[in-house]
């Protein structure tokens, strides 16, 4: 029987882990932005029939379900705070609290939790599956690049559609505190939206989109290299599908929380 | 045009393994183009290791690979190495299909990628392989519709898409039924007949090894090294090795002494 190892010893592994993680997730973001240079100097060769079939995966199939969990999102919002805020007779302010808070945060980490649990997971599957039939192996004997065959393709319509999923679920999430607001609070719809417009700045919407990019980036890395680092056996799939989610939602919300400070940064330096 | 005097695959010393575990250490042999070789062994012993080196996969420990007389270890750039590579096909032993493709996808990718024959000429082509594996009409078949013979028949086509000089196949009969196993092997046969490629195969399969090696190479288990090199037949009657002997023969033994014969 083997001997167990000591906790100095297993935080020590963990550690080392960790770091070799982080080493290969930058060392893969680099081949990444490689094949972008490469898709960027012959766009011929970005498999766009590839590239069109999954922005449809992931944003027209994706479109139902960020709308309803950005339409209940702006409803709870709204509801909960509409309630606080009745207290206080600030019923005026709800659009700009629910408003602002969808399009610089919500709407777009919404969309990208959603988009990691469909297409993230997706991605991480799809490539994991591939290495364990031997797929990869037949790619890199074919001499083409895994990223510019695999990842390009999805990285392209990410790009494309976490972006206009993130803009739909602003719309939405807003018009679902609008229906809170005309229901609680006896505001007109007109009112709803005038005061929406009002305090909704283009910058923020900006923002929000901005914020979406750098989602959409990450899960993708994230996803795929989750799905290149697999085993070579069923479980090993299923638990870098596992790791994939885990990973870009860390990821999303440690970068969210950075893009959120840099923003307030960059808006102090602009007033 | 092909010099004959150079082997098709050389390997020099060749020490092969994953990290700091060796599977073989000290592999030399040489293929002369045309022929059909068969690696055999135990199970684990590292016959698919050593093929997926061969065709630069991995890179070995120690040692060089030639194809045709170029190093693939010691290429001098990546662009250098995929040349070389484009001197042969792999089929898998699963197929290793792009399942998102339909069969006559996975055949035409390599042209469409690494040649610059228009559209109806690569239509051409992949019907012509379809063909020569006798997959005429099922290009439009996704690789999930086909049967396990199917597959790997489909991989065959898509290894000789850019009719290589050389062909590796692994373990292309594992799997299959008697009968479509003995269709694969003609079909090994009628390939080399027909392009005159080198064909390396990994197989378990005695049937198979009979009708179509020319030689065997026999590797043993633990790093043993090459244990068996000749004829199918030559190694069937007159090997000194036990453990070659039963293995062709299909004999049962004493799995501890023929681990130990197989190191010897």
């Amino acid at each position: 029987m083997s001997k167990s190892k000591g906790i100095i010893s297993q935080v020590g592994e963990a550690t080392a882990r960790i770091f070799q993680n982080i080493y290969g997730l930058i060392e893969f973001t680099g081949e990444v932005v490689s094949g972008i240079g490469d898709a960027f100097r012959h766009p011929s060769r970005v498999r766009w029939r590839e590239t069109i079939s999954c922005m449809n995966r992931c944003g027209a199939d994706g479109m139902p379900v960020v709308a309803l969990i950005c339409l209940l999102t702006g409803v709870i919002l709204a509801y909960h705070s509409a309630v606080q805020m009745h207290k206080f007779g600030a019923d005026v302010f709800l659009p700009a609290l629910v408003g602002c808070t969808m399009v610089r945060e919500l709407a777009p980490l919404m969309t990208a939790v959603m988009v990691t649990g469909r297409s993230g997971s997706a991605f991480a599957a799809e490539i994991a599956t591939m290495k364990v039939s031997e797929e990869l192996d037949a790619l890199t004997t074919m001499g083409l690049s895994p990223v510019r065959f695999l990842i390009m393709p999805k990285l392209i319509a990410m790009l494309c559609m976490v972006p206009l999923l993130t803009v739909v679920g602003d719309f939405i999430g807003i018009a679902g505190s609008m229906g809170v607001g005309v229901m609680e609070l006896n505001m007109s719809c007109e009112t709803y939206l005038q005061l929406t417009r009002q305090w909704i700045a283009p910058k923020y919407v900006m923002e929000g989109v901005l914020k979406s990019f750098v989602f959409a980036w990450l899960i993708t890395v994230s996803s795929c290299w989750c799905g290149f680092r697999t085993g070579s056996d069923s479980v090993a799939v299923g638990n870098a599908t596992t790791r994939s989610v885990v990973t870009s939602i860390l990821l999303v919300v440690l970068g969210d929380a950075f893009l959120a400070k840099a923003f307030s940064v960059i808006y102090e330096i602009a007033d | 045009m092909e010099n004959n005097d150079i082997p098709a695959i050389e390997a020099r010393s060749l020490t092969i393994g994953y990290g700091k575990r060796v599977v073989q250490k000290d592999l030399s042999f040489a293929i002369r183009s045309g022929t059909i070789t068969c690696i055999l062994g135990g199970s684990g012993c590292g016959k698919s290791t050593l093929m997926k080196h061969l065709f630069g996969l991995y890179r070995p420990l120690s040692g060089d690979i030639l194809i045709q007389g170029e190093s693939i270890v010691s290429a001098s750039s990546e662009e250098d190495r995929h040349r070389i590579m484009r001197h042969f096909g792999v089929a898998y032993q699963n197929g290793a299909l792009f399942r998102s493709m339909s069969v006559a996808e996975n055949v035409a990718l390599p042209l469409r990628e690494f040649t610059k024959l228009k559209e109806p000429e690569i239509q051409a082509v992949v019907q012509k392989k379809l063909q020569q594996v006798g997959l005429d009409g099922f290009g439009s078949f996704m690789p999930s519709d086909l049967s396990g013979g199917m597959v790997k028949r489909a991989a065959f086509a898509r290894a000789m898409a850019l009719d290589p000089a050389i062909l590796f196949f692994d373990e292309p009969s594992a799997g299959l039924d008697p009968i479509s196993s003995a269709n694969l092997d003609r079909l090994i046969l009628d390939i080399r007949e027909q392009t005159g490629a080198t064909i390396m195969i990994v197989t378990h399969e005695l049937p198979s090894i009979f009708t179509v090696a020319d030689r065997i190479i026999m590797l043993g288990a633990g790093a043993g090294g090459i244990i068996g090199d000749g004829s199918p037949a030559d190694l069937k009657e007159h090997t000194d090795s036990d453990f070659v002997r039963s293995f062709l023969n299909r004999r049962t033994g004493d799995p501890a002494a023929d681990m130990d014969n197989a190191r010897s």
